[in-house]
């Protein structure tokens, strides 16, 4: 059966907080899932307050400014600082997004921020992406050809099969979408998920990929593929603005196509 | 505990290289049944304060007898299509999986059958 409650030792209690300086006046609370695997104890939720004048506008901003001047054990990944990582996908109010791309004066009260949801959590809000990165591993994320490199010049592409990848090439894989869908949440181990559908999509519809039968050939599975219900979870949090569930659906439509 | 690969986890068993002819008439039957249910539903409707002579002359006529062997054939393939993607959705240990997706089968053709043989028995 599919695990609709938290096991035991995921319940999360109430942590820590960490009171704003003296003579803040600009405060906003945090509130941030916490956990590691080595004290033994359940998830908890600190509250650390931070006065908004001292600090960045974005929520990755606040995040990094915990980190460093209130409790440097706060953990989460970030890199590029301006959406074209992935790294810092997370949870933030309630939707996945990336930290360094949402503007905390978008949340009114408390801000919430927990990791990526029905993921495995490496620490804080690092969840594990292993599997997920092997599903990508797995649709062969790279061109395939039959033609022999040409020699001399590049595989040309035309004007409008290049704008074909458009929508398509922006995705930064931060995982916003997979682990946003709830079919991905109950059978992930199997279903390939929105992120990588679409990365396969962006592949099937290449006009210089030479494998697009061997590409569907890999994905025409009740669960690789079939197991989106056209939640569109996906579409509704993506942070960069992108279509998975549009990208699906034409993955299905080149199925049915192909059978003639 | 497992030592195998990430990848060889994913790739597992391979593709099944099915599914597009079930979700395909998943589709197929569902645009059939818009028209079969208006028409099921208004037809009884209106049939609400009636008695039994009347309903028994209504499935006599050929045409309704017709449709209404569509709309119970339809809808318990439809059905069926449904449940088994419910149960892949959320049952899975390999036996109960296995079990439930017969019993599936089986409740669906037997309603199915029933319901054909009676609006037979009826119209014939």
């Amino acid at each position: 059966m599919a695990e609709f409650r938290l096991p035991k030792n995921s319940k999360y209690k109430k942590g820590k907080t960490w009171a704003a300086e003296e003579g803040a006046t600009n405060i906003k609370r945090f509130n941030i899932y916490r956990w590691n695997e080595d004290d033994g104890e359940n998830p908890r939720i600190d509250t650390y307050e931070i006065d908004l004048d001292k600090c960045g506008p974005m929520v990755l901003d606040a995040l990094i400014k915990i980190k460093n001047e209130i409790d440097p054990t706060l953990t989460f990944r970030r890199s590029c600082r301006e959406g074209v990582c992935g790294s810092c996908a997370m949870n933030i109010g309630g939707k996945n997004t990336l930290a360094c791309t949402i503007d905390i004066a978008s949340y009114k009260g408390d801000v919430n921020i927990f990791p990526l949801p029905h993921m495995d959590v490496v620490k804080d809000l690092v969840p594990d992406l292993t599997n997920f990165y092997a599903q990508y591993a797995s649709i062969k994320p790279w061109m395939q050809t039959q033609t022999p490199t040409p020699s001399g010049t590049e595989r040309l592409q035309s004007q409008e099969d290049r704008e074909k990848l458009d929508g398509l090439y922006e995705c930064v894989l931060c995982a916003c979408c997979s682990t946003s869908c709830p079919s991905y949440w109950w059978n992930s181990d199997k279903y390939l998920g929105p992120a990588v559908l679409l990365q396969a999509y962006r592949w099937l519809v290449d006009s210089r990929d030479e494998n697009t039968g061997e590409r569907l050939d890999n994905l025409e599975d009740p669960f690789r593929l079939y197991r989106c219900h056209t939640i569109m979870n996906c579409t509704n949090t993506c942070p960069k603005g992108l279509n998975p569930a549009k990208a699906i659906g034409e993955i299905k439509k080149m199925m049915v196509e192909r059978q003639g | 505990m497992s030592l195998r690969s990430p990848l060889g986890k994913v790739r597992g068993l391979g593709s099944a290289k099915n599914g597009t002819h079930n979700w395909w008439m998943q589709k197929v039957t569902a645009v059939a049944l818009i028209p079969l249910t208006i028409w099921f539903v208004s037809s009884v409707v209106q049939m609400t304060q009636a008695g039994y002579e009347v309903v028994i002359n209504w499935m006599n006529s050929p045409v309704v007898a017709i449709l209404l062997l569509l709309f119970v054939v339809t809808s318990m393939y439809h059905l069926k299509l449904g449940l088994q993607v419910i149960i892949e959705d959320y049952i899975h240990s390999e036996g109960s999986k296995v079990m439930l997706q017969m019993l599936v089968t089986f409740g669906c053709v037997v309603v199915g059958t029933a319901a054909v043989f009676s609006i037979l028995k009826i119209a014939l």
